[in-house]
């Protein structure tokens, strides 16, 4: 069973999941804002690989992940980032656009990332039908594969894309691109109803969670709240870094007090492969 | 009056739902795969959309009343079929061949761009929607689209770069006149590359009501099938026509690449005629050896941009590198996956051409014959010249004259270093909120 997996089989509530992109507002910043997070209550983390051309991504996303592509961060820093990340002993995925998983190979961005302490990856644009070597080099490592679902995804399509999904299914709260958002919609709750019918895996709920409010509404009816870009808000809005790190956990501690106040798991799903 | 062309024989026995038949040795395949080129590479919030588009195209393209709009509109609208025109006073330039425009320049606004945009416009009313958005780099798609959502009453978003809103200020005006928003896009280089970012971000927010009606052959499939099919248009009439004309086949076909629509158009028709070298032109900015350039084919990897797996120009770490053209409309960093698959499978080649050599291509032809091209297709015309010298008198060399330069007057000037007349300067994109509007 994987790190990932462990996590949601041992919890008795719904997982706080924190981003952050690797590199902003610097490699060791981010690193440090990674380890805030955890120790204030974050029990998944997801590590950034700054990429050129993030379509799914809004503008708070955007523009620290432009800035973190100026400052040059690369592979290798997200890489080390992971490591500092692993050291703490949360488990952790990096959320990758494909093509410089590609450019690596994915077999040796496997290798690498389960080196440096990864636990898998979140893949937003590669499609299920193309990922055979991806899921080869991952299955190798020991990694878990993560993919996105949308509320417009028909069941037969949530069927295909979550059999070939490991440790958790990423449901996208709203159709839209990353950022916060003052209403977590009605459809997020009915997606993961959809996914719990064709897929025993623990479904994860991200895409405008920003508040305390919002994370404890979120972990009533799914098993993982996802909370990306009110984290990066908080280093884009800090006046220096260690403000920066500071507000992030802040805010992880109060979505942690969020997710808490949801009522207990009704029962830790046991479902084949976990 | 003969309906469209649009390259696959109808299957009267297959249901409608089943996708578009395969028919060997026709490209894509089902799942959108030119050889290892192609694919779907897009958020899964975007896969119901395609699917739909996909289904909706496969239906349009064997529906009579589908092809039959579209003929009229070619017919009453385009102004189709363009001419050819022979240019024998720029041909003395080119090694003294014989060199053929394709004057798509001569369609109504201005280009090749309008043969897709009625296409997927017709769709989009079959669909139910009724939003399009559109990116833009030279403009001319974004004209096209704004025209084809004036004439079906369609509202209209485009978006462009920075970058290109300056150097093509004549065509946010005419896209403002025709009734669209135009969104300027501040993100990335400020051009075609960050514009096609920001209409995906639009699209994955409104997909229920609204169509993103991409401008070239590249992204996600069914873009690229569908986008040739829309504009191979341009290659069916001129095979017929130079046939006509001179009796025989052409020697070459030559066009300019940037996503590649207007390339693929024309060479579609003449992939089965063997003898017919299909050779494109992409931008090469400085020239390639600098790093300041546009060719994509010539100088890039294969990787994956914008929903497909095509060449790239990308850096070691997989990010996508600026690239550089005086053209808005080949400064692209990917181009479509056909053309990378032509590429690979050696039945087309691709080769750069500076700024320079479009440059004085473009001014020949103006001199020579009386025709403004624009600066895209000034890549072609120069491209012809090289191939004409080489060949000789005995050569046929076909052109895509994709489009008109009205659009790069400013920029022709600036490289011509042209006195402009302080009288006759007028603003031509006042400020967004501003009276102009």
């Amino acid at each position: 069973m994987s790190a990932v997996s462990d996590a949601f089989a041992t919890a008795d509530r719904a997982l706080l999941v924190g981003y952050l992109p690797a590199g902003f507002p610097s490699v060791d910043a981010a690193s440090d804002a990674l380890v805030a997070m955890v120790s204030a209550g974050v029990d998944v983390v997801e590590v950034g690989l700054p990429y050129s051309d993030p379509v799914l991504d809004g503008p708070t996303i955007a523009t620290a992940v432009e800035h973190a592509l100026r400052a040059g961060t690369g592979v290798d820093e997200v890489l080390a980032t992971v490591g500092a990340v692993a050291a703490t002993g949360a488990p952790s995925l990096v959320m990758t656009y494909w093509n410089p998983v590609e450019r690596r190979g994915p077999a040796r961005f496997a290798a690498e990332l389960a080196a440096a302490g990864g636990n898998g990856v979140i893949l937003p644009d590669l499609p299920v039908e193309e990922s055979d070597d991806w899921l080869a080099a991952a299955g190798r490592e020991g990694l878990d594969t993560v993919f996105v679902v949308a509320p417009s995804s028909t069941d037969e399509r949530l069927r295909r894309v979550t059999d070939r999904c490991t440790g958790f299914v990423y449901a996208s709260a709203v159709m839209g691109v990353t950022g916060a958002r003052d209403q977590v919609g009605r459809a997020a709750a009915d997606l993961v109803a959809r996914v719990r019918g064709v897929s025993s895996l623990p479904v994860g709920v991200g895409l405008g969670v920003s508040t305390p409010a919002q994370a404890e509404q979120v972990a009533e009816f799914a098993d993982a709240v996802i909370v990306g870009s009110a984290f990066v808000r908080r280093l884009l809005d800090a006046a220096d870094i260690d403000a920066g790190v500071t507000a992030v956990a802040e805010l992880a501690g109060d979505l942690a007090t969020g997710v808490r106040a949801a009522g207990r798991r009704a029962g830790v799903p046991a479902g084949p492969g976990r | 009056m003969t309906a469209v062309d649009l390259g696959r024989t109808p299957d009267p026995g297959s249901p409608p739902d089943a996708g578009c038949p395969p028919e060997a040795p026709s490209l894509p395949d089902a799942t959108g795969h030119f050889g290892v080129y192609g694919g779907r590479f897009v958020p899964e919030a975007l896969v119901a959309a395609l699917d739909e588009l996909d289904q909706a195209y496969c239906r349009a393209r064997v529906d009579a009343s589908f092809t039959q709009e579209l003929t009229r509109l070619h017919r009453t609208y385009t102004g189709r079929p363009s001419p050819v025109t022979e240019v024998p006073r720029f041909a003395e330039h080119a090694g003294g061949a014989r060199i053929l425009l394709k004057r798509e320049d001569l369609n109504h606004t201005g280009s090749h761009k309008i043969n897709n945009v009625l296409g997927q416009a017709l769709l989009t009313r079959r669909m139910g929607k009724t939003r399009v958005i559109a990116e833009t780099g030279a403009g001319q798609h974004g004209v096209a689209t704004a025209t084809a959502a004036a004439l079906l009453g369609l509202e209209c978003v485009v978006y462009m770069g920075e970058e290109d809103t300056r150097r093509q200020a004549l065509n946010v005006a005419r896209m403002r006149l025709l009734g669209a928003d135009v969104v300027t896009v501040r993100t990335g280089s400020r051009t075609l590359k960050d514009a096609i970012n920001e209409a995906f971000r639009d699209w994955v927010a409104s997909v229920d009501s609204t169509h993103y009606l991409l401008g070239t052959v590249a992204g996600p499939h069914p873009f690229p099938m569908m986008v040739r099919d829309f504009q191979r248009i341009i290659g069916v009439e001129a095979r017929a026509q130079v046939l006509e004309l001179t009796g025989a086949l052409p020697d070459v076909v030559a066009a300019c690449v940037g996503g590649g629509s207007n390339a693929i158009g024309i060479f579609h028709a003449f992939i089965p005629d063997t003898g017919v070298a299909l050779v494109g032109f992409e931008a090469g900015g400085d020239g390639v050896a600098t790093g300041r350039h546009a060719a994509t084919l010539s100088a890039g990897t294969p990787g994956v941009l914008h929903g497909t797996r095509s060449y790239l120009l990308q850096d070691a770490q997989g990010q996508t590198m600026e690239s550089h053209s005086i053209s808005a409309g080949l400064d692209y960093p990917g181009v479509g996956p056909e053309h990378a698959w032509l590429r690979d499978t050696g039945r087309a080649t691709y080769e750069p051409v500076t700024d320079a050599e479009a440059m004085e291509a473009f001014s020949l032809l103006c001199r020579t014959e009386g025709i403004i091209p624009a600066i895209e297709s000034a890549h072609a015309l120069a491209g012809a010249m090289r191939w004409g010298r080489r060949l000789g008198t005995t050569a046929t060399i076909l052109v895509n004259l994709s489009g008109r330069g009205d659009k790069d007057v400013q920029t022709a000037a600036g490289w011509f270093g042209l006195d402009p007349d302080p009288d006759l300067a007028i603003d031509l994109v006042p400020e967004p909120g501003g009276t102009g509007r």
